[in-house]
């Protein structure tokens, strides 16, 4: 579904990704997990087409999507729920949402989207006219989520959807997040801070340090790796 | 009490002028965090159009008249539109001074091409909308007047309905909010800007209209004075916030307007700039502006 080869990236003279390949497979959930500043955002940023590359490419089903502006990525069937969530947040809910069908012509397609969100996020139904700032983190959330799903992706991207969250709400988004792979077969890449909880629901893991893959296997033998349990799952 | 409604029509009339303009700084700078400086001349080209388009149609009807306020308001969206995509586009990422500073050039481009191509002289503006003056109780109510805070109303009115009612002003709003954010939506951020520049550049031209018709000269630099007052007022609104250019726009007409009317006159300009000082000195984000930290 998503292959991304030898990616390189960088910020002006800092180079933030030095080649990084990864795939996600059909229907799978793939995460990627690493400390602070370690690419993961920047690698999420230009799969969406947000940065160039300074080399490296990026496909996508197929066909080469490395040099495409950001909304012709997101007609492919991209979705990216951004790090920090980045909601409208003057707009209403309701308004967050269209705006999440941005693309789509079909009323009936978005109707029915519409009401896969609120199946799945009640809360997101009760509150349409709010103002999308008003709402509490773990609501934020699930709009970011509910949005991306509006656009009726192939392929989404999580940026830390645990980050500033209740712990209480983190378990029902992370059910979310596999009702969501599970129902409409969507393949999901989730970038974690919290690799605990990341590995438990992929079935694949790439590990990022300072711009390079340095592990990558299955979920569940990194979960049982001495090293990666020293660095990242505490001991 | 006739005099002071007398003032209060004359600012409200002045104001609503200045918020014509005021709103195409505000959205632009909402949508691309730059001041346009060239918007102000945008303004005098909408009144250069409406002097041509009007002196082809018989004066003093209203049909007449609309048709020449729509034909500058149609030129000005393209002026405003062509502006963006061949001069300011190319520096889009780059340093926001260079931006800037280009947009200070072409401001100075269209005054000097202006005065090129129309000469220096002043123009008199032709009566396009029916002129005549009512006396009621004393108060003199000019047609000119009621043409300029009906039409500038339901300008007004119809902005609102394209920002909140419409898709495409909805994602200008979004893409004000966080161009990223838009961009993972699948919003293009060319057409929402291209979008902004027509619709702000057309309230410009509408402006330009009819501030010749209250005040019947016209010439290459007329935008200069409004032009800066248009801006004071949307930063004294909150400069991104399309009800504050508003509102800053007719509070500014207003002070300025009785600042005129009273012994104070010859110090209008300065007792109104000493006001709108005052006030962000209070309130430095603006009246309705809500203070962020500049984004990154
Ligand atoms: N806009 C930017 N300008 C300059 N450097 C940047 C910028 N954004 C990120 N970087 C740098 O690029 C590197 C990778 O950052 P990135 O945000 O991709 O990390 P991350 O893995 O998402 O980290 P975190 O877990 O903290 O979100 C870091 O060294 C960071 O300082
Ligand atoms: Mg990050």
């Amino acid at each position: 579904m998503l292959e991304i080869s030898e990616l390189s990236v960088s910020y002006g003279a800092i180079s933030a990704l030095r080649g990084v390949s990864l795939r996600v497979g059909k229907g799978t959930i793939v995460t990627l997990i690493g400390g602070n500043g370690a690419g993961k955002t920047t690698t999420l940023r230009t799969v969406s087409g947000l940065l160039r590359p300074t080399s490296g490419s990026v496909r996508f089903m197929g066909e080469d999507i490395t040099r495409l502006p950001a909304h012709r990525i997101v007609a492919r069937g991209i979705g990216h729920v951004p790090e920090g969530r980045m909601i409208f947040s003057n707009l209403t809910v309701d308004e967050n949402l269209s705006m999440g069908a941005y693309l789509q012509k079909d009323k009936a397609a978005i109707a029915r989207n519409r009401d896969y969100v609120f199946g799945i996020f009640s809360r997101l139904k009760e509150r349409l006219r709010q103002t999308a700032g008003t709402l509490s983190g773990g609501e934020q959330q699930m709009l970011a989520i509910g949005r991306a799903l509006m656009g009726e992706p192939k392929f989404l991207m999580l940026d830390e959807p645990s980050l500033g969250i209740a712990p209480r709400l983190i378990s029902t988004i992370f059910e979310r997040i596999i009702e969501i792979n599970r129902d409409r077969g969507i393949a999901i890449l989730l970038v974690e801070q919290n690799a605990n909880l990341a590995l438990e629901i992929s079935t694949y893991a790439y590990v990022l340090e300072t711009g390079h893959v340095t592990m990558e296997g299955a979920s569940a033998d990194l979960r049982k790796n001495p090293q990666l349990k020293a660095a990242y799952l505490g001991g | 009490m006739t005099e002071f409604l007398q003032q209060l029509l004359n600012g409200l009339s002045l104001g609503a002028i200045y918020a014509l303009i005021a709103l195409g700084y505000t959205m632009v700078y909402g949508v691309l965090r730059f001041i346009n400086f060239a918007h102000s001349d945008v303004f005098m080209v909408g009144a250069f159009i409406g002097y041509f388009v009007g002196g082809l149609l018989p004066h003093g009807t209203f049909w007449g008249g609309l048709a020449a306020l729509a034909a500058a308001m149609a030129g000005c969206a393209v002026l405003g539109i062509v502006i963006e995509r061949l001069v300011y586009r190319p520096l889009r990422g780059g340093p926001t001074l260079n931006v800037l500073i280009t947009a200070i050039g072409m401001s100075l481009f269209l005054e000097y091409s202006g005065q090129l191509v129309f000469g220096a002289t002043p123009r008199a503006f032709p009566a396009i909308f029916p002129a005549k003056v009512i006396s009621l109780h004393g108060l003199i109510i000019s047609m000119n007047q009621v043409t300029v805070i009906v039409v500038a109303a339901v300008l007004m009115v119809g902005l609102q309905f394209a920002v909140h009612g419409t898709k495409i002003g909805t994602a200008m709003r979004a893409v004000a909010l966080n161009p990223k954010a838009a961009q993972l939506v699948g919003i293009n951020i060319d057409v929402v800007i291209s979008f902004t520049f027509g619709l702000g550049s057309a309230l410009a031209g509408a402006g330009g209209v009819l501030y010749a018709l209250n005040y019947p000269s016209i010439d290459p630099l007329m935008g200069v004075v409004p032009g800066l007052k248009a801006f004071v007022a949307a930063v004294l609104g909150g400069v991104g916030n399309i009800p504050g250019a508003a509102l800053g726009a007719l509070i500014l007409g207003m002070v300025e307007t009785f600042v005129d009317g009273s012994r104070w006159s010859t110090y209008k300009d300065a007792i109104a700039f000493a006001i709108l000082i005052g006030i962000l000195l209070f309130r430095p984000a603006g009246l309705l502006g809500r203070y962020r930290a500049e984004k990154v």
